[in-house]
């Protein structure tokens, strides 16, 4: 421990979702995971032991950890996205806790919009069901690198080999037309914690990895896109200050590449060309940044830039353009509106813009395209086009997930009533 | 491919200092909250660090219960004095005098509560549209869920059934007249992620958080420090011991840790064998599993 804490410092972060039916046993694995890395406290240990004992249960229940407000206390349901935090030596996780209940695949879009892996629950006894094939369709819409299917509850199949081996055939005959990347499969208990973190002598038959090592070890790092060159400008620092009286910061969170002062750029959309003078930070300057970092960068020309600008290059262009198709899902109560005005809100950039067309519906329990029916109700998917008053400067979703994602926003409320990711 | 490597800090830093951007970006009237904890420390020098060269375009916000370690008050002088940072500070004794707040009665009393008066009385008279805060999801159960931005109404109140969907780096910020967001940019931080931190970057933390000898007393399961205005309940005695603090606040309600940690490693070794949430050692939220449900929606964190 005492050599240990600076090598804690050095940690990946591995942003994942969790999708299940309800009753799959989703709660009850995220809260093996948090027990056995030992990611419980003394304190939470003992309310959840209170509130088993209340309930009448014998031991205590895990799933009680990851239980949230008390309205929902109350209800017996989870209704939001929770997000929790665990750490091993080797990862910091972050967990985006969704509800499997069917209403509420908005609620998995949210978390999915962010995550690195899924990790989706079959009850073995049922295997692959409707809500397996939702929960796999909305990991492959929303782009999330790797999927990782916990076939749950082995101990009530006898830990049966077969069982595990007809749910993955059964997994991989629907797998192609969903278009995923990185698919793995693992046999579980998550009540009695086999393969979970420890592995368990249960099943001899298994020799991948658990859960947990799976979780440590998936290859992130390429994830980020470092092909393209995309620099949504967020923020333009002018100091106040004589000893920097002429400079002019970009700042912003780097969405695609790597930036070296030196580097020959276009800003868009303007079209006007310079090159980067420094990639800064208050740690001082840097030679290189890359996506995902916050810098400030300044260029060698004085032009006028400001937020909802981009910094691209020349021979890399993202698109530009106010006609726009995308595939959505709606989050609102009140369903989409065909020629309804939004404004939508795309990288640092906001403009109004109208719902042209709906090209299809998707029924998202068999992947099936509806081209008949035209409305959107509350977590629908399908795909549309917009117009938007101003050009927007974006890539299709498939290549960048930040500079190809947006949301529409009601103007009267100002809530967020839509998610899209652009085709 | 060792190149394009960023640690889980780094990961946590970039995500903070964008959301703290945007803040600038998006509203017209910020606001910092500090209450010279560590969370707030490290959300204001990520704050500088955001907006480098140029100074932090918004004021810091201290809603002082007049129950604050001296030490709190003196290092949040001296912070700004170093930085240039400006920060306002709003009593809630005025509130209090003004009749806008009722003191609690009892032993057990604290100006925790009260806080909330002061607070949403302060956002009125600048007219703040949206004011930071160093909470972190995993404090607590019922933050598991807040958002980045955190929408309130005209009362400040959290309504949890009617929060924003909060998809990829998208926040949305707009609101109605009279309405003003809460935003939480170490919303993905842990406890030990924050220490990490404060050691990778080397930032200056007020002496409380070291072991210090001081007047302490025992109720409930926690420690609490002497105070002129902390009441002995009969059969309770209070004696010098080596204590620091795990969190800063009201004294009235901040539980101390025996403990004899020196240093930042010292510290960030006891958080790791720790076996008790931070929460755990705060007075306040052991009145009700709910409490910090219940005053969040009045407008508290
Ligand atoms: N036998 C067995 N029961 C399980 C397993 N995992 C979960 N359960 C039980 O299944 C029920 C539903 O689990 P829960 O975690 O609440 O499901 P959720 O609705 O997906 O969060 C509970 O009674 C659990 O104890 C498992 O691996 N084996």
């Amino acid at each position: 421990m005492e050599s240990n804490h600076r090598g804690y410092l050095d940690m990946e972060l591995l942003r994942f979702t969790t999708a299940g039916s309800v009753d799959d046993g989703k709660s009850t694995l995220i809260g093996r995971l948090l027990y056995d890395s030992k990611a419980i406290f003394e304190d939470q240990l003992e309310a959840i032991e209170r509130a088993s004992k209340r309930k009448g249960e014998e031991t205590i229940n895990l799933s009680l950890l990851t239980d949230g407000l008390r309205a929902e206390r109350e209800q017996g349901i989870t209704i939001d996205v929770a997000y929790r935090y665990f750490a091993t030596p080797k990862r910091k996780f972050i967990i985006a806790d969704t509800p499997g209940h069917i209403q509420y695949t908005r609620n998995m879009v949210t978390g999915a919009s962010t995550a690195n892996a899924a990790v989706i629950l079959v009850d073995a006894r049922n295997g692959v069901v409707e809500q397996t094939i939702r929960h796999s369709y909305i990991a492959s819409l929303l782009r999330i690198p790797h999927v990782i299917i916990c076939i749950n509850k082995m101990d009530l199949v006898d830990f049966d080999e077969k069982v595990f081996e007809n749910i993955r055939k059964q997994y991989e005959d629907i797998a192609p037309m969903l278009d995923m990347v990185d698919v793995r499969f693992v046999p579980v208990s998550a009540l009695l914690g086999d393969n979970v973190v420890d592995r368990s002598g249960n099943m001899p038959w298994y020799d991948g990895p658990t859960l947990m090592h799976l979780l440590e070890s998936i290859h992130i790092r390429n994830d980020e896109n470092y092909l393209d060159y995309r620099f949504p400008v967020q923020y333009v620092i002018r100091p106040q200050k004589q000893e920097f009286h002429d400079y002019r910061g970009y700042a912003g969170r780097i969405a695609a590449g790597s930036f070296c002062p030196g580097d020959a750029i276009v800003v868009l959309p303007s079209g006007h060309t310079s090159r980067i003078k420094s990639v800064g930070t208050f740690n001082g300057p840097l030679n290189e940044a890359f996506a995902p970092q916050s810098v400030t960068i300044t260029l060698e020309d004085d032009i006028d830039i400001s937020r909802g600008d981009m910094l691209a290059k020349n021979e890399n262009p993202p698109q530009v353009s106010q006609d726009i198709e995308l595939d959505i899902c709606w989050l609102n109560q009140k369903p989409m509106q065909l020629n309804g005005r939004y404004i939508v809100r795309h990288t640092s950039n906001e403009a109004r813009c109208i719902v042209k067309e709906v090209i299809y519906k998707v029924n998202i329990n068999s992947i099936e395209k509806d081209y008949q029916d035209r409305q959107f109700a509350m977590n629908e998917i399908g795909r549309i086009k917009i117009r938007t008053a101003r050009p927007l400067i974006f890539d299709s979703y498939r290549r960048n997930r930040i500079t190809g994602s947006l949301v529409l926003i009601e103007e009267g409320t100002n809530e967020t009533v839509g998610a899209g990711m652009i085709v | 491919m060792k190149k394009h490597y960023l640690n889980h800090l780094r990961e946590l830093e970039s995500e903070s200092i964008y959301v703290l951007r945007e803040v600038a970006a998006q509203f017209e009237r910020p606001v910092m909250l500090f209450s010279g904890g560590k969370d707030s420390i490290v959300m204001y020098h990520l704050a500088r660090k955001a907006f480098w060269p140029a100074n932090v375009p918004f004021p810091l916000l201290h809603i002082d219960t007049g129950h604050n370690f001296a030490e709190t008050l003196e290092f949040r002088d001296q912070l700004m004095e170093k930085t240039g940072g400006q920060c306002i500070v709003r009593l809630v004794q005025d509130s209090i005098n003004a009749g806008r707040a009722v003191e609690e009665k009892g032993v057990n009393a604290s100006r925790n509560v009260l806080q909330t008066v002061t607070l949403l009385d302060a956002i009125e008279e600048f007219k703040f549209d949206a004011a930071m805060g160093g909470g972190r999801r995993d404090e607590e159960k019922a933050r598991a869920k807040e958002r980045f931005f955190s929408h309130r109404d005209e009362f400040g109140q959290w309504d949890p059934k009617n929060q924003r969907p909060e998809l990829w780096n998208i926040f949305n910020g707009k609101k109605r007249m009279g309405e003003h967001f809460r935003v939480f940019p170490l919303s993905n931080w842990t406890e030990m992620d924050v220490w990490q931190y404060i050691l990778m970057e080397d930032v200056e933390m007020p002496s409380l958080y070291y072991t210090h000898k001081r007047e302490v007393f025992f109720r409930d399961g926690v420690w609490l420090a002497m105070a002129p205005f902390m009441q002995l309940k009969p059969g309770e005695s209070a004696g010098v011991r080596d204590v620091r603090c795990r969190t800063i606040g009201d004294i009235t309600c901040t539980g101390l840790t025996l403990s004899s940690a020196n240093t930042l490693e010292d510290i960030i070794l006891e958080v790791a064998s720790t076996r008790v949430t931070e929460r755990g050692g705060r007075y306040d939220d052991k009145r009700s599993e709910s409490a910090m449900e219940d005053r969040k929606k009045e407008g508290y964190f």
